[in-house]
């Protein structure tokens, strides 16, 4: 739909024309000013508080600026930086990992709980609106209770039945403590995706699985051969929301480990706030625009993917 | 996709997500499965509720699960205190409803125009414009974001407020104008030939029209904005006049051992929304649902 128009156009960004002089007469005339009126202020403030500050942004990572004073060009010195910083290579490599892994897992989940509500239950609506209550709920309060859970509950709970190597908090190992923020986050954005899986489920007509299962077919091959079919436009835009979303992930961390143990779950989100802290803030511009221009690739490659198979939004 | 909503909207919100023709009687070990799997939902805001009515020497005890033994409110008045909760929840009250006007007011507007006039180039190529902040993170311009907010004094939760209807800007736009291309050109045209201005037309015909739409990008707007705990964490100067789910990191830094005071504010922090969305349970869904399938 209109969504994809926007990713080829999101890495040029046309400036507007300043007025509609330059705007050709079609078949309903010029513009009245009032039209102006309408969408300027949009433009304006939009423009003033995220166009200009991407773009200033964008400016200072090829300088030293430090965040006050004066600065001076390094030219692409930030970049070539960025390539050898080993804490800023385990940033990408912790939030790329983490963001394919719960993508995976949310929509597997969601996609089953749609599946299971659009079937003949009971409490059917009941069990919806269970299903949809995390997505109501403050992310970083969210995180506030699992991180007890997963520090107090869950190692009681484990020594309890003899799993030792649960009994320690798994906030506190580095080789576990990025399955508590799969956990979390995936908790938190199901419900979104299983309310876009349940209108997609909704809008496959129902004669469609009658007619397979008098030819046979079981539940496992409608599945393949109808829902998913089907529904992959809904299973694309998932994909790319919930991709992007989990790109930036920061409250759940915030909430669970705070980037630890050492730098174990720092996101590239975290790295990047440290730059107002640490002094090294034309260096976190730079570690920014490469993030911002991975997110739009991995959209665009999404998108194109998609192309390829056939699948319309 | 696009063409279900309009036929939709006159209808009893969430009936639509009911599905009539899909044979067999009720499965019931299915039912049984899908209450199980909520409880991966109900169990944390059960701990959450036992947890906050527990004492403090409970509530360390590490049976998460029990029963408060005794019955212990007294953590809600000191959580009260803590977080000065009538003020920060009157700000994070404050800054949401202004994310919604904000974000209602220049969305429904700059769309209508789009829509109307998108044969000129200036009004499509504005539409490409403020789309494209759909793939730009917070992160990204958080650093030059906090200095902006900071000279232009903007460093409070008004300022939180505007940033956030700024990036709730592009899906409304979206949403709005996926809507408006449904309405026919034809209604407002007999309003205009009976002498009815722009702005008579916007507000008389076209904005009642927009009704579920306005309710959908409300209720978008208005979660992204009370839920958020990075951008004003970022952008609010002044320790006193933050939102709600900032105030609750007093919890992980001074009263370390008191997991009752925490979870009393941590369910003073959750229950408004969620008592909210249970009441009007049905719209929200049907109106979150519109959101997801336009988008």
């Amino acid at each position: 739909m209109t969504a994809t128009t926007t990713p080829s156009t999101a890495t040029r960004v046309p400036a507007p024309a300043p007025d509609g002089t330059t705007a050709r007469r079609r078949r309903r005339g010029r513009p009245e000013p009032i039209a102006y009126v309408f969408l300027v202020p949009a433009l304006l403030v939009f423009t003033v508080f995220v166009v200009i500050p991407a773009l200033v942004g964008i400016f200072y990572s090829f300088t030293d600026y430090v965040g006050f004073g004066g600065w001076s060009f390094l030219g692409l010195r930030n970049y070539v930086a960025l390539l050898g910083d080993p804490g800023i290579r385990e940033a990408y490599g912790f939030t790329l990992g983490f963001a394919v892994v719960t993508v995976v897992v949310a929509q597997v989940i969601a996609l089953t709980l749609a599946i299971g509500l659009s079937k003949r239950i009971r409490f059917a609506a009941g069990l919806r609106a269970i299903f949809v209550i995390p997505m109501v709920v403050s992310g970083i309060v969210v995180a506030y209770v699992f991180s007890f859970l997963f520090s107090n509950t869950l190692p009681a709970f484990a020594s309890a039945v003899g799993l030792d190597p649960l009994s320690q908090s798994i906030l506190g190992n580095p080789d576990l403590a990025w399955l508590a923020i799969v956990v979390v986050s995936a908790w938190q954005t199901i419900p979104g995706a299983l309310l876009v899986y349940t209108a997609g489920l909704t809008s496959i007509p129902g004669d469609l699985y009658e007619a397979s299962s008098l030819d046979g077919a079981g539940p496992w091959r409608q599945f393949r051969s109808i829902t998913l079919p089907l529904i992959a436009g809904f299973v694309l835009i998932n994909t790319i929301l919930g991709i992007k979303g989990y790109l930036g992930v920061y409250d759940v961390i915030v909430g669970l480990t705070g980037g630890g143990p050492g730098n174990a779950t720092s996101s590239v989100a975290m790295t990047i706030f440290g730059g107002f802290t640490g002094g090294d803030y034309a260096y976190q511009m730079a570690n920014a625009t490469v993030f911002f221009v991975i997110t739009v690739l991995i959209s665009v490659l999404q998108l194109v993917v998609s192309r390829g198979r056939n699948i319309r939004l | 996709m696009t063409a279900t909503a309009p036929a939709l909207a006159g209808r009893a919100p969430g009936r639509e997500l009911r599905r009539p023709s899909r044979g067999g009687r009720t499965s019931w070990p299915l039912t049984v499965a899908l209450a199980l799997c909520s409880l991966t939902v109900l169990a944390p805001l059960y701990v959450t509720v036992t947890m906050a009515f527990k004492t403090s020497e409970q509530s360390v005890d590490g049976n998460a699960f029990a029963l408060p033994a005794p019955f212990n409110p007294a953590s809600f008045a000191e959580a009260w205190q803590l977080t000065r909760f009538p003020v920060s929840f009157g700000i994070s009250v404050g800054v949401a409803a202004l994310t919604v006007a904000l974000t209602l007011l220049l969305s429904s507007l700059a769309s209508y125009a789009i829509v109307r006039y998108w044969s000129h180039r200036f009004f499509r190529w504005s539409f490409v414009y403020l789309l494209a902040s759909m793939f730009l993170p917070f992160p990204v311009i958080a650093l030059t974001e906090i200095k902006l907010t900071a000279l232009t004094g903007l460093d409070n939760p008004l300022g939180v407020a505007i940033l956030h209807a700024m990036f709730q800007l592009a899906f409304s736009v979206l949403l709005f104008s996926a809507y408006l291309r449904s309405i026919p050109v034809e209604l407002e045209e007999s309003a205009r030939i009976d002498g009815a201005t722009t702005w008579q037309v916007f507000w008389r015909i076209i904005l009642p029209l927009l009704g579920p739409m306005i309710a959908t990008v409300g209720i978008f707007a208005f979660l992204a904005s009370w839920n958020d705990f990075m951008l004003p964490s970022m952008i609010v100067s002044d320790p006193t006049l933050q939102v709600l789910p900032v105030v609750q990191n007093i919890f992980q830094s001074q009263f370390g051992t008191n997991y009752n005071v925490a979870f009393a504010s941590y369910l003073m922090a959750m229950a408004p929304t969620i008592v909210v969305y249970l009441i009007a349970q049905r719209w929200v869904i049907s109106g979150i649902t519109q959101g997801a399938v336009k988008s």
